[in-house]
């Protein structure tokens, strides 16, 4: 079953663009939400993923705040 | 066993291994990310060429220039390098993952990162409004009240970007303010902005999130209580010397001592970039720097195989 991967970024983020770079090589589907734009996507990475700094990216029950190669290729089963 | 390893993926390091493709030396190049601080860097204006550059785009183009060589140069990337040690015929690298790796020469090319306040609840806090990144997440304080640390130029251009959209701004420094002219008196000027001046913060305060900093008067010695979301570190660099200070003696600021030949005294070991004692600190420098190891590296290799 495909997993649903949320990223929350801003657009002067440079790990962002890292870390979707990463996700495409790898051939990850994923949400992408420009907090700066979206103040829902926001108030969701805030509250549900406690994070308050970018890329936040979540899945399943995972939260991962900011771009670790090593830790996302391990989550990911990669 | 490689004929060079390079370890680091920044501006120097990336140069440098070019460099030594183009001189055909098995080379691996070994680093956490490719780009380093040149990743950090929003808009380059300086670096020739190119009147003006994002800093990702322009380590995206030597990432490039460095691919063209990949029969040459095997780049490593996620992994960190926990010690640099001599070994039989050359040396051994060893990563936090536990790999090793040998050369007969190696370049040290890690660059710098953020130096830390080294306060309680710093790393606990760090991306819960912690953060040593402005230009990331800022963004994400909007209407917020936050504190910057620091005085000098990061620290002022933190405070200048958050002052267009948080709620109010406290720039806090350990010294009068050090940086550029033009951007204290654009802060000095600012109207949701308070200057602490020569205060230090003795901790971040919060459970689950950033909710204030304690900060102390250095003459006074009287103590204040921030309430703040967010907390932007920016307080300089520190280099990223750890893996080699078993090998050689640091200077003061734990920065790598080398020649003008790219040189460390100890032969066969190489350094180049912001990691160096070299001063300036600058993208354009960093390759040069990279250039030359490179250089000096395959000109040593050549020595050996006599």
């Amino acid at each position: 079953m495909a997993r649903e991967v949320k990223i929350y970024t801003t657009p002067t983020c440079p790990y962002c663009k890292i870390a979707k770079k990463f996700l495409d090589d790898n051939g990850i589907k994923y949400q992408e939400f420009n907090i700066v734009e979206d103040k829902a996507a926001r108030e969701e990475m805030k509250n549900k993923c406690n994070s308050l700094a970018v890329p936040t990216i979540c899945f399943d029950n995972e939260v991962l705040v900011g771009f670790n190669e090593a830790e996302l290729r391990k989550k990911l089963g990669l | 066993m490689y004929e060079l390893i390079i370890i680091g993926g920044g501006p120097a390091g990336m140069t440098a291994a070019v460099y030594a493709a183009r001189k055909k030396l098995n080379t691996l190049l070994i680093s956490y990310d490719i780009g380093g601080q040149g990743l950090t860097t929003w808009l380059v204006e300086n670096y020739m060429g190119y009147q003006f550059i994002e800093g990702r785009e322009l380590m995206q183009k030597f990432e490039e220039q460095v691919k063209q060589f990949s029969t040459d140069v095997k780049v490593e990337v996620g992994k960190r390098v926990e010690r640099l040690s001599k070994a039989d015929g050359g040396f051994e690298v060893r990563a936090e993952s536990g790999e090793t790796y040998k050369a007969k020469a190696v370049i040290l090319a890690t660059g710098k990162r953020p130096r830390q306040l080294n306060v309680p609840r710093e790393n606990e806090l760090l991306g819960r409004g912690v953060t040593y990144c402005a230009i990331c997440d800022g963004p994400l304080f909007a209407d917020a009240k936050v504190a910057v640390i620091g005085g000098g130029n990061s620290a002022l251009e933190a405070a200048d970007d958050m002052v267009k959209i948080a709620d109010h701004v406290y720039l806090v420094s350990l010294t009068p303010l050090t940086g550029d002219q033009i951007l204290i008196d654009k802060v000095k000027s600012a109207s949701k902005l308070t200057i602490f001046l020569e205060y230090e913060v003795l901790e971040i305060k919060g459970e689950s999130r950033v909710e204030a900093i304690k900060i102390r008067d250095l003459k006074s010695k009287q103590e204040k209580e921030l309430n703040v979301g967010g907390v932007f570190v920016e307080i300089g660099l520190v280099p990223n010397s750890e893996p080699v200070k078993k090998l050689l003696t640091l200077n003061r600021l734990g920065e790598v001592e080398v020649n003008c030949g790219s040189e460390t005294g100890v032969p066969g070991f190489f350094a180049a970039g912001d990691v160096t004692s070299v001063p300036d600190k600058q993208i354009v420098v960093a390759a040069g720097e990279g250039a030359k190891a490179a250089l000096q590296a395959h000109r040593y290799l050549q020595r050996l195989s006599k």
